[in-house]
């Protein structure tokens, strides 16, 4: 496969984008994996074109992260995180339930079925910074909160079916593709959809303001809430 | 919930050391003030909310004045080494040809760390004034904000918010009509914990492999592109606004001696209310787990990470350490994130460290010999106690490779591989036997799950 | 104590090991313990590559740092500079442990597969196992593995599980010949060295890698299982197939040469070698050698045509015979030309010059196989004969540098690699400027960072006159292509004396500059030169000639020359294989390879380079002591020589300039030799022949845009047709590689810098 002239321009924008056009080579191969489905070597060579490098440079950079893929993903790529919380907190039977209603190991993708609009794949993610919302699902890196092994089974099953699945934390969930053009730097306009914050994240901040609004201080429903002074809170 | 030895509301009673300006063991959203309101990630929002005026205040004085606000403010480094932060920034040559940088670190991957990412999400605009200010301060007109790639949500809202910020002329050039200038790119990555350590990361961002510079030359002195570079956490400095809004003593005052300010601490795993909790540096667990409600229903505390996995283990005996730099490292670990990861008598021990270990091997770089090597082979020794293989001497065999990697490898990568290993021997040696005399592991993984019943069912 | 200046460089006094050690200051821990023989364990450090410190083998405990307090941890002792006061113990406790500890871990995934591995015996892993190491592994787990091996080039395969990843080789790749064509590729555990898919590890230099590999996970495919370190004898030796002189060791068995490594010469090739050197070898033991005498009866009368006799075995004494009797019968002064060829020793051209001179009486003697011109033999009379301006030392020492008509990557690696390393040392300090005159950036000028002053092949001397700015700290390097360029090499002798830069002359063969000063080429005014020896016979006026090592197409002429062949009445051939010389000689005398006899070569700078031999085979001679003999003969029969004809000596007619020649074509023609072609000393060794660029012909985008991406390129001697791509030269300018398809460009197309067609094929 060759890379289209539109891609390879876009390519050389995001070098621009930098100071040192060598320092886009992350973003790029995002761009590579919207484009291409996964790191070709097609799209290896473009790289490397565009920033001076040698096809071999390029491979020493897109093998060792682990987010760049040499083989296709499925349309929606489900991380399951197994870290050591996760996996305690259900990660590991959310994994395997996965992998046996699929029929896939890690890292496989399965394949659509009849009547499928969708494909999906399957790998275990490491820690994804949202241990308090544990276990914790990505699929195509946005999250998807308190995961049960069911619930994510109905939740596959919707995303195969071409039904909308909103991330908890974030959109609807767009293809794995789309999803690489955004970590390119291209906006897709999606930034104001889903909330501020999931409920774990505002734990703290709901357990100090019944604290506060028991000393009297704030009153819960009046906004702003705001970084109090010493002398604000003194009061 | 079953605490040891303290009473059930021990919140107030053995407070030693924070000094919150309500006392010991309040909370005291910061940072996390705003994360609750309606369309918190707008600069609309956040602008109502008094975002952006710290940036006037800073524009307001001089470079040099900004830093010694921020020295005077005892605001230390919130990635993990708790290096003081204004001290950092003055660590740049007075004079030099080349232009500065200023690297945000939001590569957020430690086990259990699950801050930076919620922030961002909720008020992007809170770092990025904080860039802005930081950029200011350090003289630096570029800067970069270095998020992990596998949090697309994230992205989105800190590009929207950086485009924003632009339109809103707090980014670009002239800022505020103060004749400064500066770039802010938000630069995605790709998937390797490694790249949070600060020279990796500036590899990375040079669009190379992300594994460790060899030091001196310190980043300060020839960071990215070989200029003179402060990198610094994301929460780190998210801090700055409040800090110039606020004064430096108002942070001062908070948190202990040497410990200074609030900081977001991330409770999670069993847990009644896992989540963030920001206070003054120096609360305890004891203190923190009353406000989250305590450990999950009817199961009590067996160890925790004070900051990651990549700090040793604490049990209940440490409940009432104070959370802060010289406490934790007093006991024995350290405060790292302060990502309090919650495990309760229901988690096998050794299944947590082999995967925490198989996590390390995952993610060791590869340039050094010890870290490549010795996580492949502890994965491999961990993995054939945990099914009852092996024998006692296997313990002493995983002490003296962890000896022989502690303070050998090249980065600090490889000593936090040793942290879960070395601690849990050291507290749970016992639960290793205990696998070889049973056969395997005697825990039913089940009984761990959030969704307990549904499995058990 | 205190730091000491003593001149510009200020040393600091450590202890190691108990022992006192003076190192200028900056020294790295590891190397100031080698100075009291303190021999640390280490696999990445490389002391020519920039410090890494990723093997951890090198820890040593420093309980000392010079300020009272000591390092809580090991250090690596390759990436800590040395400080006053400094303690450092490499043995004790601490150290022992750590040190084992790391050789330990690299074990863990190393395979034990010495006894079968090419590196076993001189595998610095195996060395420091033993004396380093614990006497058992604790490992008993299942060690990594990777399918076996793979090809990074058609020369070097790597067996990944034997890989420590110490990097020397992706550093060596992208430091020194600056060629990153390996890389590190995936991470951790699974870390290994790699090539792009699709994309061989290609470099000139990429053999060093198999040499500074500590282990055997690079090896060569030529030589890969054929032997054993300690079956073979090694010998020293100096490269042969350019004038840079690099060091060699030679490594044998039984009379065979098995391989060939990189000497240490700090003053010359450090510890590189280009791939030429290394691989290209096998010449020597080809099959087709000559290996006895030969010679040509008369005539034979029987046949009407007067077919010529054909070559017959013959003794060396009756070879050595008649080859003097068939000079002498030639005629004296000015009947006889000696071609010696640029390939043999100072003693080889000192005995050509003197048969020239003393034995034939003439001085008709010319080394110069390639186009030449007289501005060039004067230009070597009186620039380059008998002064040493220019030494590899000041390259790495000029502010800048000026090639001209040069390009260092292909024509003289060392040359190469010594800018290279400067470039990047004074990248820091301060840059040294390198600028090219020619037709295009060449990739190799591209590494060097080289600036290009754009030039039509031929229009060199205008571009000379426009450089105003030389500095005197700069120094000038001409190569001898700048012959066939009208004017140029006065206009940078002229350059250099206006400027007071340093001039130096970069011959391609290792004989050339020998040559040079052993006099063997025009130095008398009245005498022909190589040009003229062919004129000459091919006027009847020359009627004998005395060839070396030349190859008839790398001549200006090379239809010309093998006319003259055919015309000349009697041919003397001495020469390694057979030829179309040695065809259409009648006596035809196996001479010695470099490796057969003792000799000295003179750099391109005029350093000598003594060689021992390496075999001592029965009835082998040099060219020297074939001409010694032939000499001997040749004098006892003088006076059955004819006298010469009156009044011929000094008058030597010359068809045209050799590169003067203009043609009709709207293309001028650019061309050079890659370091990796056809030449004769390079052939027998496949893979390496595998390494070797493409030929394609570059021209500008528009042309090819035009003519597309096959052309035929046509000049007054033939046509070649070949691939073209698209390169960074003028719209009138082609460039072809000088001997890379057919016969070569000068036998096959044109004269370089003449007029050619280009044409869509
Ligand atoms: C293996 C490793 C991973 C790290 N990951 C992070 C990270 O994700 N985020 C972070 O801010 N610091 C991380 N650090 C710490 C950084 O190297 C550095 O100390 C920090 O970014 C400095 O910022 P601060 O002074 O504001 O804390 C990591 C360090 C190591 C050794
Ligand atoms: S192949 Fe050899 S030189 Fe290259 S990294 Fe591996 S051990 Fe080192
Ligand atoms: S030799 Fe020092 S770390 Fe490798």
């Amino acid at each position: 496969m060759t890379i289209s002239e539109e891609t390879r321009s876009e390519l050389r924008d995001i070098a621009g984008r930098y100071p040192q056009a060598r320092s886009g080579l992350l973003p790029m191969l995002h761009l590579v994996q919207s484009a291409e489905g996964s790191v070709t070597p097609a799209g290896i060579e473009a790289c490397a074109e565009v920033l001076g490098l040698t096809p071999a440079e390029v491979s020493a950079v897109a093998t060792f992260y682990t987010m760049y893929k040499r083989h296709r993903v499925g349309d929606f790529h489900v991380g399951v995180c197994t870290n050591t919380l996760c996996a305690v907190m259900g990660g590991d039977a959310i994994l395997a339930r996965l992998e046996e209603h699929l029929g896939v190991g890690n890292d496989e993708v399965a394949p659509k079925r009849q009547g499928d609009q969708y494909s999906v794949s399957l790998e275990h993610v490491e820690c994804n910074a949202a241990c308090d919302f544990a276990p914790v699902v990505m699929v195509n890196w946005e999250f998807l909160d308190n995961q049960t092994p069911d619930g994510l089974v109905r939740t596959v099953e919707a995303l195969r079916a071409g039904h909308p699945v909103a991330s908890t934390r974030g959109p609807r969930i767009c293809t794995w593709r789309q999803a690489e053009r955004v970590l390119a730097g291209f906006d897709d306009g999606l930034a104001d959809e889903g909330p501020a914050a999931g409920p774990a994240s505002l734990a703290g901040l709901q357990v100090h303001a019944t604290q506060a609004e028991i000393a009297g201080l704030v009153q819960l429903a009046d906004a702003p809430r705001h970084g109090l002074t010493n002398e604000e809170y003194d009061a | 919930m079953t605490l040891p030895d303290a009473s059930a509301n021990g919140s107030s009673a053995n407070g030693s050391s924070a000094t919150g300006p309500s006392g010991t063991g309040a909370l005291m959203p910061v940072l996390t003030a705003n994360w609750g309101l309606e369309r918190a990630w707008t600069l609309a929002s956040y602008a109502a909310f008094g975002g952006y005026q710290a940036l006037d205040v800073a524009l307001g004085m001089t470079p040099e004045d900004v830093v010694e606000t921020v020295k005077a403010s005892g605001l230390r480094g919130r990635g993990g080494a708790g290096f003081p932060t204004g001290m950092k920034w003055g660590f740049l040559p007075a004079e030099s040809e080349k232009p500065r940088y200023l690297v945000v670190n939001a590569d957020e991957s430690e086990p259990g760390t699950c801050k930076d990412i919620p922030l961002m999400m909720a008020s992007p605009h809170t770092l990025v004034e904080g860039v802005i200010i930081s950029s200011y301060a350090i003289k630096a007109n570029r800067a970069f904000i270095y998020v992990r790639g596998e949090v697309l949500h994230v992205i989105r809202r800190l590009q929207a918010a950086v485009r924003e910020a632009y339109a809103a002329g707090h980014l670009g050039t002239d800022i505020h009509g103060s004749g400064y200038d500066l770039e802010l790119v938000v630069h995605a990555g790709a998937g390797a914990y490694i790249c949070g350590e600060e020279t990796a990361l500036l590899d990375s961002l040079e669009g190379r492999r992300g594994q460790p510079r060899l030091r001196p030359p310190f980043p300060a002195v020839a960071g990215l592109y070989a200029s003179p570079t402060v990198i610094n956490n994301a929460e780190s400095i998210a801090s700055v606004p409040a800090i110039l809004k606020n004064g430096a003593e108002w942070f001062a005052a908070m948190g202990t001696e040497k410990s200074n300010g609030v900081g977001i601490f991330s409770l999670s795993g069993h847990v009644t209310r896992p989540g963030q909790y920001e206070a003054p540096l120096g609360i305890t667990l004891r203190e923190l787990l009353d406000l989250a409600g305590g450990v999950r229903a009817g199961h009590e505390l067996k160890f925790w990470t004070p900051g990651g996995s990549s700090t040793p283990l604490f049990t209940a005996e440490h409940l009432d350490v104070p959370l802060d730099f010289e406490s934790v490292a007093a006991a024995g670990s350290m405060l790292g994130t302060r990502a309090l990861q919650i495990f309760d008598e229901t988690v096998c021990v050794v299944r947590a460290v082999l995967r925490w270990t198989e996590f390390y091997k995952h993610e060791s770089c590869g340039k050094c010999t010890p870290c490549r090597e010795g996580t492949y082979w502890l994965a491999q020794v961990l993995a054939r106690l945990e099914q009852g293989h092996g024998s006692e001497d296997d313990l002493d065999l995983l002490l003296d490779q962890c000896d022989n990697i502690l303070g050998r490898s090249f980065c600090a990568l490889g000593d936090g591989a040793t942290s879960p290993i070395t601690s849990s021997i050291k507290y749970f040696r016992q639960e290793y036997l205990d696998h070889l005399t049973h056969g395997g592991c005697p825990f039913d993984p089940a009984a761990s799950t959030l969704f307990a019943q549904e499995v058990l069912a | 104590m205190s730091e000491v200046s003593t001149g510009d460089t200020t040393t600091v006094n450590l202890t190691i090991d108990g022992m006192p050690v003076t190192v200028p200051e900056g020294t790295l821990v590891i190397r100031a313990a080698e100075e009291v023989g303190v021999q640390i364990p280490r696999f990445c450090d490389h002391p020519l590559l920039a410090p890494v410190g990723a093997c951890r083998q090198c820890l040593v405990d420093i309980p000392d740092a010079g300020n009272g307090r000591g390092f809580p941890k090991p250090q690596a002792s390759c990436t800590i500079p040395v400080a006053e006061g400094m303690v450092v113990e490499t043995d004790n406790a601490t150290a022992s442990k750590a040190q084992q500890g790391i050789m330990e871990f690299l074990l863990v995934n190393h395979p034990l597969d010495c006894p079968v591995c090419d590196k076993g015996g001189e595998c610095p892993l195996q060395n420091q196992a033993m004396s380093n190491g614990r006497g058992e592994s604790r490992f008993d787990g299942q060690k990594r593995t990777f399918a076996k091996p793979i090809n990074l080039s058609p020369n070097i395969l790597l067996d990944r599980e034997r890989c420590i990843v110490c990097q020397r080789c992706t550093r060596f790749a992208a430091e020194i010949p600056g060629d990153p064509g390996i890389a590190l590729i995936d991470r951790g555990a699974r870390q290994q060295i790699g090539i792009a898919e699709g994309r061989d590890f290609s470099s000139y230099f990429s053999g060093n890698v198999i040499q500074i590999c500590p282990v055997g996970a690079l090896t060569s495919a030529e030589y890969r299982f054929r032997s054993r370190p300690f079956d073979l004898v090694s010998s020293p030796g100096v490269a042969e197939h350019d004038a840079c002189g690099a060091a060699i060791r030679i490594d044998h068995r039984r009379g065979k040469v098995m391989r060939r490594l990189a000497g240490n010469d700090p003053e010359v090739n450090q510890e590189w070698i280009s791939d030429k050197d290394r691989f290209a070898f096998r010449y020597a033991d080809a099959e087709d050698r000559l290996r006895y005498p030969m010679v040509r009866d008369a005539d034979d009368p029987s046949t009407a045509s007067g077919h010529r006799a054909p070559l017959r075995p013959a003794s060396w004494l009756e070879a050595f015979e008649l080859a003097a009797r068939g000079l002498a019968a030639a005629g004296g002064v000015g009947a006889v030309g000696v071609l010696p060829g640029g390939r043999g020793t100072v003693q080889d051209a000192a005995a050509y010059s003197s048969f020239a001179r003393d034995t034939l009486g003439g001085a008709d003697i010319d080394f110069r196989a390639r186009p030449l011109s007289a501005e060039e033999t004067r230009f070597l009379a009186e620039h380059v004969r008998g002064r040493s301006e220019v030494t590899y030392a000041d390259l790495d020492a000029a502010t800048e540098v000026v090639l001209i008509g040069l390009e260092p990557e292909d024509e003289a690696g060392t040359i190469f690699l010594r800018l290279r390393a400067s470039t990047l040392r004074q990248a820091q300090a301060g840059a040294q400027r390198i600028r090219t005159i020619a037709p295009l950036l060449s990739p190799g000028s591209a590494k060097l960072g080289a600036e290009l002053v754009r030039c039509t092949p031929g229009d060199e001397a205008a571009a000379i006159a426009g450089l105003t700015d030389v500095a005197p700290t700069a120094v000038i390097l001409v190569g001898e292509r700048l012959a066939t360029s009208p004017g140029a090499l006065d206009a940078a002798a002229a350059l250099a004396d206006t400027t007071g830069a340093k001039l130096g002359w970069v011959p391609r063969r290792a004989g050339d500059r020998g040559a040079v000063e052993a006099g063997a080429f025009p130095l008398d005014a009245h005498a022909r030169d190589a040009d003229q020896i062919i004129e000459g016979v091919l006027a009847g006026d020359v009627r004998a000639l005395l060839v070396g090592g030349v190859d008839p197409d790398d001549t200006g002429d090379p239809a010309a020359f093998l006319a003259a062949l055919d015309r000349a009445e009697f041919v003397v051939s001495l020469e390694l294989h057979p030829s179309e010389v040695t065809r259409r000689a009648d006596v035809v005398l196996p001479v010695a390879a470099v490796t057969e006899k003792t000799g000295t070569f003179l750099t391109w700078e005029g350093r000598p380079r003594p060689f021992p031999k390496v075999f001592d085979k029965p009835a082998t001679y040099s060219d020297a002591e074939i001409l010694g003999q032939i000499a001997d003969r040749y004098v006892a029969m003088e006076s059955a020589a004819p006298p010469l004809p009156e009044g011929l000596a000094g008058k030597h007619p010359r068809r045209a300039a050799a590169g003067a020649a203009v043609g009709a074509g709207a293309f001028r023609l650019s061309t050079w030799k890659l370091m990796i072609d056809n030449g004769s000393l390079q052939m027998g060794d496949k893979s390496y022949a595998a390494t070797a660029r493409p030929a394609i012909a570059l021209l500008s985008r528009a042309n090819l845009h035009r003519l597309g991406t096959t052309v035929t390129v046509t000049g007054d001697r033939g046509s070649i047709t070949l691939p073209a791509q698209a390169a960074d030269v003028a719209d009138d300018v082609v460039w072809l590689p000088s001997n890379s398809t057919g016969r070569g460009v000068l036998a096959d197309l044109a004269s370089p810098g003449s007029g050619v067609e280009v044409t869509s094929a």
